[in-house]
């Protein structure tokens, strides 16, 4: 064993694991052209779709409530803290306002509903593959990809952007509870300094397109990373792993090329 | 009986994120509050501006009475003329005076109105005559040091 052969060895390793990941990229883009025309056929059964927003939107509500209320309130004391320095308190709500609705709402949303949601919708899919469901439904010329995969793709697309707003109003509503109630702002300053500052074509339409993206690379993500699943119980656990990470991380990463576009357009 | 649960359950969900982005629009952010009907549009000329935009408040006695529409340079008399849409329930004297005022230190600048006392009203495409530049810091730091300076 000459110490170049392990060199070699190394290098090689690490071939095959960018080789694995381009071809893991290649797979998901194959798979999302696979989708594409069940996507439409799937609001023929409409229940279907309605049983999987339940699943991934109304148990997810709680959660965002809760969350978005909390982030709300710390933005309100962390930016009320520094902007008393500068005696400009009044623009607090303004503050919170923006933070919320371009940024922090449709990404902690979607990092939220990946670590909630996309890891059980992997988790599901994966699990009927490992345990032959996806097969059987085959062998009945019953297409999973219509069945299973397209309403669950459908309920988490749809299921983001609409808990990334209620996420925003939450947070709002919460800061002006701790502005008003705790730190003795006025009221109607929150809100007017608020208004005259959010535009709603640039920030409050800028944040829904956010999320919609994310909407849809987390379904994306999600679903693929179940039907791709190994069918093994350590397959499935990766992939749920691989849901939450790739999705987070493909989360903040659009977020930064598409505010880098939406504050040039400004 | 379990799917009808989950049916409602999914409209509300709907109707909340719905709900909440009109809530967005309406009460968070700016989406031309002031429709056409209700407002009628007066001009005033000022020195000078100072960094007042388009859509900043116009206020009387604090409280919002409209917007601003428009601002321009007249090119004759090299003033700038803000064109301001206020509320028609609003109604003002001929006499009235308008200043552009600045919120807080840091804050933005928006026109406030003070009542005249005449008894015939703005009307719209009227003019407000009596007019008070906005206040630029710079220059007032930088006179108040010139007079110092002259003390000695």
């Amino acid at each position: 064993m000459n110490p170049l052969a392990g060199i070699g060895g190394a290098v090689g390793a690490l071939g095959r694991r960018a080789l694995a990941g381009i071809a893991r990229l290649g797979r998901a883009t194959l798979f999302i052209a696979r989708l594409v025309p069940s996507l439409g056929g799937a609001w023929k059964r409409a229940r279907l779709i309605v049983q999987q927003l339940y699943m991934t939107g109304v148990l997810t509500f709680v959660i965002i409530l809760v969350s978005g209320a909390f982030v709300g309130m710390i933005l309100a004391l962390q930016g009320y803290n520094t902007l008393v320095r500068y005696d400009a308190q009044s623009s607090l709500g303004l503050l919170v306002a923006l933070a919320l609705t371009r940024e922090l709402g449709p990404v902690l949303t979607a990092l939220l509903f990946a670590g909630r949601a996309g890891s059980a919708l992997t988790a599901e899919i994966g699990l009927m593959k490992a345990t032959e469901q996806l097969a059987g439904m085959e062998m009945m010329a019953v297409d999973p990809l219509l069945r299973v995969v397209a309403p669950r793709f459908w309920a988490g697309w749809i299921a983001v952007p609409l808990l990334a707003m209620i996420f925003t109003a939450v947070g709002i509503i919460g800061a002006y509870v701790v502005a008003v109630a705790v730190l003795g702002l006025d009221g109607g300053v929150f809100w007017s300094q608020m208004q005259a500052g959010v535009s709603v074509t640039n920030d409050v339409i800028g944040g829904l397109i956010k999320s919609v993206v994310f909407g849809f690379v987390i379904s994306w993500i999600a679903v693929f990373e179940g039907y791709d699943a190994k069918p093994t119980s350590e397959g499935v656990s990766r992939a749920t792993t691989r849901t939450v990470v790739s999705s987070s991380l493909a989360v903040l990463g659009l977020d930064f090329i598409m505010t880098a576009f939406m504050l040039r357009g400004l | 009986m379990q799917t009808k649960g989950t049916e409602l359950a999914v409209g509300l969900f709907i109707v909340a994120g719905l709900l909440a982005l009109t809530m967005l629009a309406l009460k968070v952010g700016h989406f031309h509050v002031l429709g056409r009907g209700q407002t009628y549009q007066v001009t005033a000329d000022f020195g000078n501006i100072g960094s007042l935009k388009p859509r900043a408040p116009v206020t009387a006695a604090g409280v919002r009475v409209g917007e601003v529409r428009h601002i321009a340079l007249n090119p004759r008399s090299y003033r700038a003329v803000v064109t301001l849409r206020l509320l028609k329930r609003y109604r003002f004297p001929r006499d009235s005076s308008a200043a552009i005022d600045t919120a807080g230190l840091l804050g933005e600048q928006y026109v406030s109105l003070s009542p005249g006392g005449s008894r015939r009203y703005l009307k719209n495409g009227g003019k407000i005559r009596v007019t008070q530049s906005a206040i630029i810091l710079e220059q007032v730091i930088s006179q108040l040091l010139y007079k110092k300076a002259g003390h000695g």
